[in-house]
């Protein structure tokens, strides 16, 4: 094995060896299960994702709707909203976070216990969007705590967040629970919780969180 | 209803200590409102709301605004007769003059009784530094109250009288007024993927001062 690559190339499923997905498919209708905690544990995770139910803005209406029967979260097992975020696995940014509600959304980050995911939902989740420019409202929750989806839209349909979900969902099966490349929240190294920004006498303080965010630098005309 | 010239002139007459002025709107909705004395502005406004033909019981919205410090230019048009007899000249003659700056809240006043409406009144402070506190109208209406909070949050109206007076969008420690003109937000342009106008300026401040990127640039193509 010396010709390996010095980064392992994820395999299809770890514990099923060489075999392929449709011979691991042909054993399945034969009546053999093959599977790894690893594969397991994904599969658990990645379909019973309980979001924190909280909402900030008219996003947060979006996200009732793909809750209702007409879209229905619950075929991908989220329904289950979580009021405490002692219980809730997911944050769903949805809307726009004022420098006034920031430090309480970064709080209820740190009160979830890990493994802990964050979609930022719609525009201004993302950036700001349209209030960008306002003095009031914070340019991305990025700033503050990290996010994994980010679903664009002002507000994205309901479908868009159900499509952020599987992608979330896909990102979690696709997790290790081993090795250098292990999730996030078995690294005991990378932090859990991230510091809350005061309120300035002028902006929050800091204005953002330097461990998480840095501006791209874009070319640009002089 | 009566006119507002009719308003103006029972109130003199109940009031001959407090001064009242009409403002009239040049544009075309023509929205013309009285200029209250604010010394006696809460007791012009009980008067405006229990006269028996007015009856204004119900105020839809306050709202404040900002008059910084302005220089008017008079132009004072003079014929100066020409010493060596020829015609006269005609001479513009221009003086300068500070307006000084003040803050102002409007009230929209509607009877609910009377089926009439709206009578805006304004009330105006001295200054916009020190001397910025206004009778506040919300034991006359209690729909001020929030309106008034704003106010005071944005402008920095000091409402004397007012039951709850404390920031209503912004946090108990900010500093600023930000809807006030000389308000300058603060700095957090650093990412702008798309800047132009002002926005344009303020993140420029930004950008990395790499002037030998622009000379590479700049280099003869091969």
């Amino acid at each position: 094995m010396s010709d390996a690559p010095s980064t392992p190339l994820p395999a299809p499923f770890p514990a099923a060896g060489n075999l392929t997905d449709a011979e691991r498919e042909d054993l399945r209708r034969h009546g053999i299960l093959l599977t790894s905690l690893e594969e397991l544990y994904n599969w658990g995770r990645s379909n019973s994702i309980w979001p924190l139910q909280f909402g900030l803005a008219c996003c947060a209406i979006e996200m009732i709707a793909a809750a209702t029967a007409r879209f229905d979260i619950a075929r991908f097992g989220a329904e289950i909203f979580r009021p405490s975020p002692r219980q809730a696995d997911l944050m769903i940014v949805s809307g726009t976070v004022t420098k006034k509600m920031a430090p309480l959304v970064v709080r209820l980050w740190n009160q979830m216990p890990e493994p802990k995911y964050c979609i930022a939902m719609g525009a201004c989740a993302i950036s700001g969007g349209p209030f960008k420019q306002g003095y009031n409202v914070l340019k991305g929750i990025d700033r503050f705590i990290p996010v994994d989806i980010y679903i664009p839209g002002c507000p994205p349909r309901p479908e868009a967040l159900l499509h952020g979900l599987t992608q979330l969902q896909a990102q979690i099966k696709g997790e290790r629970m081993s090795g250098p490349d292990a999730a996030r929240h078995l690294r005991p190294a990378e932090p859990s919780e991230f510091p809350i920004p005061d309120y300035g006498a002028r902006d929050l303080e800091p204005p953002h969180n330097p461990a998480l965010f840095q501006p791209p630098t874009l070319p640009r005309k002089a | 209803m009566e006119t507002l010239e009719q308003i103006r002139d029972r109130l003199q007459s109940r009031f001959p200590a407090a001064k009242v002025e009409l403002v009239t709107n040049p544009g075309a909705a023509a929205e013309h409102s009285l200029l209250l004395d604010a010394a006696m502005g809460r007791e012009l406004a009980t008067f405006l709301r229990d006269d028996e033909f007015l009856r204004l019981d119900y105020c839809s919205n306050a709202t404040g605004i900002d008059w910084p410090e302005k220089e008017i230019v008079d132009t004072v048009k003079k014929s100066v007769p020409d010493p060596a007899g020829g015609p006269e000249k005609i001479i513009e003659e221009k003086t300068k003059r500070i307006q000084p700056g003040c803050l102002e809240a409007v009230y929209h006043l509607y009877s609910m009784a009377l089926k009439h409406g709206p009578v805006i009144i304004r009330l105006r402070t001295a200054n916009r530094t020190d001397q910025v506190t206004l009778p506040s109208l919300t034991p006359v209406w209690k729909s001020c109250d929030f309106q008034e909070r704003e106010i005071y949050d944005l402008y920095g109206i000091v409402f004397e009288g007012h039951p709850d007076l404390r920031r209503l969008l912004m946090w108990d420690g900010f500093k600023d007024h930000p809807m006030r003109r000389d308000y300058v937000a603060p700095d957090d342009f650093e990412w702008e993927p798309t800047p132009h106008g002002g926005v344009l300026d303020r993140a420029k401040a930004h950008y990395p001062a790499t002037p030998e990127a622009g000379a590479a640039k700049e280099a003869p193509k091969p």
